[in-house]
């Protein structure tokens, strides 16, 4: 069991101290070896968490619903820090980024795992918000780092937002200690969830209500569920592009991971409202939502920026339904997407930096130019857009079919969403991969093995899903009521 | 004794429901912060009263906290961008007066109605504050809505985190207040420096959040 114990702590530890260590390192090249050093064995770490998970305590808890995200959190990290390694060298060639920034970035990487692996393992509702304040602001400070006039405006616009979502969120956050105080009694006891969940059942039930509001709310700002997304295409589209990868496939889960604690503590009183209705519905928005507005789209990262709010709507809607096999096909989906979505993104990076554009009319004929990441793109936004054999499609049909059961009007709403956003997608896509190529013809230089990896990860688990991965979703899917 | 610690602790919250009335109408940007430095040192009272009633110790360096950084170094710090960027200072607000003042009235009434219906079985002192920090909560959201100034966004902001503060002290024993109310500060002071950023790279002409909606990237 102290196994468990040091690699809970190392997860957090290995991530703070390499972000110390790289604020003071001066080369950049060092620098991200260091910090895909780090994220790999922090990653290695994680994954020996599902072999010993360490006994919650006052800080930390590992249980089987949140070691799923912190291995596919540590993960992404990881391809991400490869695909950031490249990406920045032709970054510095161009000059849109100083070594000295490089240092900026590379230790606020780090710190960006730190907080968000923290946001994951905290036992206390507390310390998970402080993480999520602290992963936000990280964000932020990236998201403006070309110093670009759009880059600021994203930034100070995700900044604003952003703010407000997790003040709400800490308002519902004392909301629920103040539900808590009178049963557990006053004290720590009151924070952490390992307590909260076992006396959820007595919680003054309208209070409980309240906060879910305001939790939903202010971490479905963090999210990105419509109509609180306003935050999300501009931090996409004007960061650097690792980052982008890393806010969609990552950050966004965490938020959402925060939503379903609280989810399960008014699933657990019977007197509270049930939470499954809310989430559907601001899924549902954000599903339909999103779909028509990858039509006016023109610049790629924007465009693809709105589509991790269709597919955020998606895997929300998908818990709001509820049910042993909706929750077992959003976790699924929450993960194919954050594997899927990321790697669209290190091929779009890619991508903009040969084209030295982002503007999807600039891009055309990849497949000629650029045969590998053309085909690359091909086949991520073909799996996205969720068509067989790949991850996406498995998730996407057992979400629509566990709706069908239940509410068969939602589902039609839900279809006719996703067929929306496939439309669209793939108009923009035959532009780009097809056609006469125009612009640069200079090769890709950053790698393109993390590309690689996720998609072969997402077709493999769209063929053939091994039995202990659909053990142990079915047993956090049931979990989840 | 009880009777006079609920009292007190009551004024002091009302007085902070007041204040951002107060903050809702004034146009010019330096009373904007006159008062809103008001507001913290009312906030820093509340909580060290808080603290004394409570008898939490730890409270006071939240108290602490609110008075030295909120009602001094902000305020001044946001007085010298002012004078610096020579950001105009009159506040054009996109709502008029009468109008914010009747919807702040609605959202106070509606988070009393709320909160006092909702938290009756919590103790009344707890349920009166939640009640006050709702209200003071709203209130910062709506400032926040009808400026387009975005030094006086960033003081509803502030005003809004004054009610984040006034609940969690008023949720007697809650962990963890003077760590959340240090991540706050740090989150405020980023704030103000990236306003402060703004000038420097002197890449808006303004710092009108308005000036934000030509930002629209791909729909030009």
């Amino acid at each position: 069991m102290t196994a468990g114990i040091s690699a809970a702590i190392a997860i957090l530890a290995l991530p703070a101290a390499t972000a110390a260590l790289l604020s003071v390192l001066p080369s950049y090249r060092l620098s991200a070896a260091v910090n895909v050093a780090s994220a790999f064995v922090t990653f290695l770490t994680a994954v020996s968490l599902l072999a010993a998970a360490p006994p919650p305590d006052a800080y930390i808890l590992v249980d089987d619903l949140n070691v799923v995200f912190i291995v596919l959190n540590t993960f992404v990290g990881f391809t991400a820090s490869v695909f950031s390694a490249t990406y920045i060298a032709h970054e510095i060639e161009t000059g849109r980024l100083t070594p000295t920034h490089l240092r900026f970035y590379h230790a606020m990487y780090q710190f960006l795992l730190f907080s968000m692996n923290l946001a994951l393992i905290a036992n206390n509702i507390g310390l998970m918000w402080v993480a999520i304040e602290f992963a936000t602001l990280t964000t932020v400070l990236m998201v403006g780092i070309y110093r670009t006039q759009e880059a600021i405006e994203a930034a100070w616009k995700y900044f604003i937002l952003g703010s407000v979502g997790i003040a709400l969120a800490l308002f519902g956050t004392i909301l629920v200690y103040m539900a808590a105080r009178p049963v557990v009694g006053e004290g720590v006891q009151g924070m952490l969830w390992t307590s909260l969940i076992t006396h959820a059942a007595a919680f003054d039930p309208a209070l409980l209500n309240l906060a879910f509001v305001f939790l939903l709310l202010g971490y479905g700002t963090k999210v990105g569920l419509a109509p609180l997304h306003a935050w999300l295409p501009d931090a996409h589209a004007e960061g650097p592009t690792p980052i982008s990868a890393v806010l969609s496939g990552l950050l966004l889960n965490v938020a959402l991971y925060a939503v379903l604690r609280f989810k399960l503590l008014l699933d657990t009183n019977a007197f509270a409202l049930a939470p499954g209705p809310l989430m559907a519905t601001l899924g549902l928005i954000s599903v339909v939502f999103a779909a028509f507005m990858l039509y006016r789209r023109r610049d790629v990262k924007r465009m693809f920026a709105y589509s991790s709010i269709e597919h955020m709507g998606v895997i929300v809607f998908a818990f709001g339904i509820g049910g042993p096999l909706a929750n077992f096909a959003a976790l699924l989906h929450m993960a194919m997407h954050s594997l899927t979505k990321s790697a669209i993104f290190y091929t779009v990076g890619q991508v903009a930096q040969v084209k030295g554009t982002q503007q999807i009319a600039d891009i055309r004929g990849l497949t000629v130019t650029h045969p590998l990441l053309g085909w690359s793109l091909v086949f991520g936004v073909f799996a996205i857009v969720g068509l067989p054999p790949m991850g996406v499609f498995m998730s996407e049909f057992l979400i629509v079919s566990s709706t069908f059961e239940r509410a068969p009007w939602l589902a039609l709403l839900l279809g006719f969403g996703l067929l929306v956003a496939l439309g669209a997608l793939v108009l923009r896509l035959q532009g780009m991969a097809f056609g006469a190529p125009i612009g640069s013809r200079a090769p890709a230089k950053a790698s393109a093995l993390p590309i690689m990896a996720h998609f072969a990860l997402v077709l493999i688990a769209g063929v053939y899903l091994p039995p202990p991965i659909v053990t142990w979703f079915q047993h956090v899917a049931q979990l989840l009521r | 004794m009880k009777g006079l610690a609920f009292d007190v602790a009551h004024l002091l919250a009302g007085g902070l429901v007041l204040i951002s009335f107060m903050l809702l109408y004034q146009n010019r940007l330096y009373a904007l912060l006159n008062v809103f430095a008001l507001q913290a040192v009312v906030l820093s009272l509340s909580v060290a009263w808080q603290a004394y009633v409570q008898d939490a110790n730890h409270l006071y360096v939240t108290a602490a906290i609110a008075f030295g950084f909120k009602a001094v170094i902000i305020p001044l710090a946001l007085h010298r961008i002012i004078a610096e960027l020579g950001i105009q200072r009159d506040v054009e607000n996109v709502v008029g007066v009468g109008p914010t003042m009747l919807a702040g009235l609605a959202l106070v009434a509606l988070s009393e109605v709320v909160m006092l219906r909702i938290a009756s079985e919590a103790d009344v002192l707890a349920q009166e504050d939640l009640a006050f920090a709702l209200s003071v909560v709203l209130l910062g959201l709506l400032m926040m809505v009808v400026r387009r100034n975005a030094v006086s966004m960033v003081v509803g902001f502030m005003s809004l985190e004054n009610g984040l503060i006034l609940a969690a002290t008023g949720a007697k024993g809650m962990p963890l207040v003077v760590e959340i109310s240090v991540a706050f500060s740090v989150l405020v002071a980023l704030v103000v420096i990236g306003v402060f950023l703004f000038r420097i790279s002197e890449r808006f002409e303004t710092v009108d959040a308005h000036a934000l909606d030509r930002f629209r990237g791909d729909q030009r």
